[in-house]
C-alpha cells in the first residue's frame, strides 16, 4: 500500500513554488490525482457537451428527437457515468485521509525541538527552544516575523493568538494551520530545503492583515548553530523562565549571525 | 421600467388591489403585484451588482498597481481594502445573487408558471421587499459611517468581527450584521411564500410533477433557506450582543468559543451556495430545452437529484473549517460528504448533456448563456473536489484558488444564470424583443474576459497566494514576476468584462425605446407564462381564463405532431395520461 502512495509523490508545482518539507510532496501528490480524475472527467464532459452542440445545431427540415429519459436503456448514460464518478470520489478520499492523517493526526514522537509560534495584531513572534532544545527556559530566543530552523531536523510548533483568530501559514512547507486564542494547537514539519521563505497569515485579522509578513530561515547545522550562539539572550544563565503566552520583544539580529538571518526587509509593527 | 399593466379591459372582474391603494408612483412602492415586487427586487440587485463591481474595480486596481490612484476612488488604504473586498463578497452573494436570482425570478416565475394570479400571501411579498429594502440602506450605510464599513471579511469570524478594539469599525460591523439580518428576515418572508404559493395555488391538473423545474428548484432552495438560517440569525444575534453589551459568546477569556460562530455560519453558508446554485440550474433546464426542441432527460431523476444535493448538503459546512483548529478526524467525515456531494452535482451535468443529445440547437442569446453556465459551472464543480479533500485543503485553504474556485462557481450562478434569465424572459416582462446582435457582443464581452480574471488566479493559488492582503510586495516570494504579470492580467480583464457591461445596458434602453414588440410566446415555449399577454397584466390571465394543464412543460419536438411545441395549457390530445413507468 505504501508504495501506491509514494508513486504520488510528485514535485508537481515545483516551477511555482518549491518544495520545502517532508510532507509537502505528499500533498502534491494528492492534489496530482485528483488533477488527474477531475481532469479526466472535465475534458470527457466538456467534449461531450461542445460536440452536442456542434452535432445537433439545428437544420431546417431536421425535427429534435423525443426521448424522456425514463427508462433504463437511456437512463444508464447517466447512471454510469455517476457511478464512474462515485468510484473516483472514493479514490480520493483515500489517498486524502492517508495525506491528512500524516500533516494533521500522526505528530512525530521526541522531535528535535518545539518552536512556540504566537500571533497578535500583526506580527507573528516565534520563541525558539535555544542550544538546549527546551522551551521555556532561559536561553530561549525570541524573534519577531523570523522563524530560524534548522534543515532536515523534526520540529512540533506550539501555535498560539493573543487577540484574534490569524492562521500560520508556510507555502513551500504546505501547512496551515489556524491560531486561535485561548488554545494551544500542536502541528509539525520537518523543513527539507535550506533557504529562506515566506510565512503568511492567511486569517483575515484586522487592518494589517497585509502586512503580517514573516521569513522562515531554513539553515544547515552550522549556521543554525551560529544562530543560536550569536542570539542567546546574554542573561539566559540568571534570568528567570519567560512566561508562556507573552508577546515577546524582538532580540535584534546580530550582524555576526551571517547572511541567512539577515533582517527581513520591512519594518512598522 | 416597463409597467405590468392593469389591463383595464379585463381588470374590472377580479379584486384588483392597484385600483383602491395609491396612485401614481406609490402604486409601485406599495404594489402587491408579484410582478412589480419582482422587477423591485431585480433592480435593487441589479444596483447592488454595480456597487460590488465598483468594488473590484477598485481592489483589482490595487492589487495590479500597489499604491495607484485609483480612478473614482483615490489611494486605498490596507482598511479601505479590507472593508472592500468583506462589502464586495458580502453584497453579492446577499444583495446581488438571493435578490435577483430567488427572489426576483422567484417572484415573477412562481405564479406564472403554476398558472396562478398572484402569491398566496402578496402583503407578505410586500413587506419582503420593503425588509430587503431597509437592509439595503443599512448595508449602504454601514459603508459610510465613522471608522469606514466592515473590514473583517464576509464570514465575520470573531473575535475580529466581535470586538472594535480588534476590528477598529465599531459602527460598521454592527450595522453590517444587522443589515444581514434584516436581509434574512426578508427572505425567509418570501421563501414561505414561494413554498405555499406552489403547495396551493397550482392550476387545475398540474400535478407535483408537471412542475417546471426551475420552480422546483427555487421552491427547494427556498426551503434549505429556511432550514439552515435559523442557526445563522441566532449567531448574529450573539455577535451583536458580543460588539454592543459586551456578552462573550464568542470571547475566549469569558468562556465562549470563536469556533461555534464558524459552525453557526458555515451550517447556513453552505446549503447557501445551493439556495443561490438551484434557481440558476433550474433558469438553465427550461432554457435549453427550448432552444434544443428537447424533452428534458429524466425528469424525476433531477427532482429526486436536487433533493438529495438539498440534504447533503446540510453535512459539508465543516469542510471550510479543515484547519480552522476543529478535531482533526472531524474533517475526515467532512471530507467524504463532501466528495459524495459532487456526484448529484455531476449528475444534473450528465442530464444537461443527455437533454442536448438529438436536440435542435438554436443559439439564440439566452441559450449561449445557459450553455455557458453548464461549462462554466464545471470548472467551478470539479476544483471543488481539491478544496474538498482536506489532505489538499491543507495547501489551498484561503489561497486564491479558493477564490478562484467560488468565483468559478458563483460568477455563472450571479451573473451568467441571471443574464440567461434575464435574455428569456426578457420578452415576457417588458413586451419587447432585445436587439440578438448586441446580446452576442455582450456575451462573448463578458464570457472571454471572465475566464482570463479568474484562470490567473487558480495559478496565483497554485503558488501559495493568500487572499484578503492589499499589497503582495510584503511577501518577497509571490511579489514579482509571474505572480504581478498574473494580477495584472486579471485585472484588465475585469475592466475589459465592465466596459461591456454597457452594451448590455445600451441593449436594455434601445430595446425599451424601439424594439419590436414581443409576441405571447417568442420562443416557441411549452410553459403557462407563455400564454398570456406580454407583458402579462395584473392577475396575469382573464380571470375567466385561468390556465388548466394537460401535461408536463416539456413536450417538444412529440413525434406525430406537426408542431413542434406542445403547450401545457393545450387542450388537444389531452387527456393525455403517461404511464408512470419511472423506475428511478
Amino acid at each position: 500500500m505504501n508504495a501506491f502512495f509514494e508513486f504520488f509523490r510528485v514535485d508537481y508545482f515545483d516551477p511555482l513554488i518549491e518544495v520545502a518539507s517532508s510532507y509537502a510532496a505528499d500533498i502534491d501528490g494528492l492534489i496530482w490525482l485528483v488533477l488527474l480524475l477531475v481532469g479526466f472527467w472535465f475534458l470527457l464532459a466538456q467534449g461531450v457537451f461542445f460536440w452536442f452542440i456542434l452535432k445537433y445545431r439545428a437544420e431546417p427540415g431536421r425535427r429534435a428527437d423525443y426521448i424522456d429519459g425514463k427508462n433504463k436503456r437511456h437512463k444508464r448514460w447517466i447512471t454510469v457515468p455517476h457511478l464512474l464518478v462515485l468510484v473516483c470520489d472514493v479514490l480520493i478520499i483515500v489517498v486524502s485521509f492517508n495525506v491528512w492523517y500524516k500533516i494533521k493526526m500522526d505528530l512525530p514522537d521526541n522531535p528535535d525541538g518545539v518552536i512556540r509560534v504566537i500571533g497578535q495584531q500583526w506580527a507573528w513572534t516565534f520563541q525558539h527552544p535555544g542550544a538546549d532544545r527546551e522551551l521555556d527556559t532561559p536561553d530561549d530566543i525570541f524573534t519577531v516575523d523570523e522563524l530560524h530552523v534548522e534543515n532536515n531536523r523534526v520540529y512540533h510548533f506550539e501555535l498560539q493568538s493573543t487577540d484574534v483568530l490569524h492562521s500560520f501559514s508556510v507555502p513551500v512547507w504546505r501547512i496551515k494551520q489556524d491560531a486561535i486564542p485561548g488554545r494551544t494547537i500542536t502541528g509539525w514539519f520537518q523543513p527539507t530545503r535550506t533557504g529562506e521563505f515566506d510565512v503568511q497569515c492567511a486569517e483575515i485579522c484586522g487592518f494589517g492583515h497585509g502586512v503580517m509578513a514573516a521569513r522562515v530561515m531554513i539553515e544547515d547545522e552550522a549556521t543554525h548553530a551560529a544562530w543560536v550562539a550569536a542570539n542567546t539572550p546574554a542573561t539566559a544563565a540568571a534570568a528567570a523562565p519567560v512566561p508562556a503566552a507573552m508577546p515577546a520583544t524582538q532580540v535584534a539580529a546580530s550582524p555576526a549571525a551571517g547572511p541567512a538571518s539577515a533582517p527581513n526587509g520591512h519594518g512598522g509593527h | 421600467m416597463v409597467e405590468p399593466a392593469v389591463d383595464l379591459a379585463h381588470g374590472e372582474a377580479h379584486d384588483d388591489h392597484a385600483h383602491h391603494g395609491p396612485q401614481g408612483w406609490l402604486k409601485y412602492l406599495w404594489s402587491t403585484d408579484h410582478k412589480v415586487i419582482a422587477m423591485q427586487y431585480m433592480f435593487t440587485g441589479m444596483f447592488m451588482a454595480l456597487v460590488g463591481g465598483f468594488m473590484a474595480y477598485v481592489f483589482r486596481m490595487q492589487l495590479a498597481f500597489p499604491g495607484i490612484n485609483v480612478p473614482g476612488f483615490g489611494g486605498v488604504s490596507p482598511g479601505e481594502y479590507n472593508a472592500l473586498v468583506t462589502n464586495h463578497g458580502t453584497i453579492m452573494i446577499f444583495w446581488v445573487a438571493m435578490p435577483v436570482l430567488l427572489a426576483a425570478f422567484g417572484n415573477y416565475l412562481i405564479p406564472l408558471m403554476i398558472g396562478a394570479d398572484d402569491m398566496v400571501f402578496p402583503k407578505i411579498n410586500r413587506l419582503s421587499f420593503q425588509v430587503f429594502f431597509v437592509s439595503t440602506i443599512v448595508i449602504l450605510a454601514s459603508l459610510f459611517v465613522e471608522g469606514g464599513g466592515f473590514a473583517g471579511a464576509w464570514t465575520a469570524y470573531p473575535p475580529l468581527s466581535a470586538d472594535s478594539t480588534y476590528n477598529l469599525t465599531p459602527l460598521g460591523s454592527t450595522l453590517w450584521v444587522i443589515g444581514v439580518g434584516l436581509e434574512f428576515v426578508a427572505f425567509l418572508l418570501g421563501g414561505i411564500n414561494f413554498i405555499t404559493t406552489l403547495m396551493n395555488s397550482r392550476a387545475p391538473g398540474m400535478r407535483a410533477f408537471d412542475v417546471p423545474i426551475v420552480v422546483w428548484m427555487i421552491v427547494v432552495a427556498s426551503i434549505l433557506f429556511m432550514l439552515s438560517v435559523g442557526p445563522l440569525l441566532a449567531g448574529a444575534i450573539m455577535l451583536i450582543f458580543d460588539q454592543t453589551i459586551g456578552t462573550g459568546f464568542f470571547n475566549p477569556a469569558t468562556g465562549g468559543d470563536p469556533i461555534l460562530w464558524q459552525h453557526l455560519f458555515w451550517f447556513f453558508g453552505h446549503p447557501e451556495v445551493y439556495v443561490v446554485l438551484l434557481p440558476a440550474m433550474g433558469v438553465v433546464v427550461e432554457i435549453i430545452t427550448t432552444f434544443a426542441r428537447k424533452k428534458l432527460f429524466a425528469y424525476r431523476t433531477v427532482i429526486f437529484t436536487i433533493v438529495a444535493t438539498g440534504v447533503l448538503s446540510f453535512f459539508v459546512w465543516a469542510h471550510h473549517q479543515f484547519i480552522a483548529g476543529i478535531d482533526p478526524r472531524m474533517a475526515n467525515i467532512f471530507t467524504i460528504t463532501t466528495l459524495l456531494i459532487s456526484v448529484p452535482i455531476a449528475e444534473l451535468c450528465f442530464i444537461y448533456i443527455a437533454t442536448l443529445y438529438g436536440g435542435s440547437i438554436r443559439l439564440t442569446t439566452p441559450m449561449l448563456w445557459a450553455l455557458a453556465f453548464v461549462a462554466e459551472f464545471l470548472i467551478g464543480g470539479v476544483t471543488g473536489i481539491f478544496l474538498g479533500a482536506a489532505g489538499a485543503d491543507v495547501y489551498f485553504h484561503d489561497t486564491y484558488f479558493v477564490l478562484a474556485h467560488f468565483h468559478y462557481t458563483f460568477f455563472p450562478i450571479a451573473i451568467i444564470g441571471t443574464f440567461a434569465a434575464f435574455t428569456y424572459w426578457f420578452p415576457k416582462m417588458f413586451g419587447k424583443m432585445m436587439d440578438e446582435r448586441l446580446g452576442k457582443i455582450h456575451f462573448w464581452g463578458t464570457i472571454i474576459p471572465f475566464n482570463l480574471i479568474f484562470i490567473p488566479l487558480f495559478v496565483l493559488g497554485m503558488g501559495g497566494q493568500h487572499r484578503r492582503i492589499y499589497n503582495y510586495d510584503q511577501f518577497p516570494d509571490i511579489a514579482g514576476g509571474i505572480f504581478q504579470d498574473m494580477r495584472e492580467l486579471a485585472t484588465y480583464s475585469l475592466l475589459v468584462m465592465l466596459a461591456f457591461q454597457f452594451v448590455f445596458f445600451y441593449n436594455c434602453f434601445k430595446t425599451a425605446r424601439s424594439g419590436p414588440k414581443a409576441p405571447k410566446n417568442p420562443w416557441k415555449a411549452n410553459s403557462l407564462e407563455w400564454t398570456t399577454e406580454s407583458p402579462p397584466p395584473h392577475g396575469n390571465w382573464h380571470p375567466l381564463r385561468m390556465p388548466v394543464v394537460y401535461r408536463g412543460p416539456y413536450e417538444y419536438s412529440v413525434p406525430d405532431r406537426e408542431d413542434d411545441y406542445w403547450p401545457q395549457n393545450d387542450p388537444d390530445g389531452a387527456p393525455l395520461q403517461v404511464v408512470d413507468d419511472d423506475d428511478s
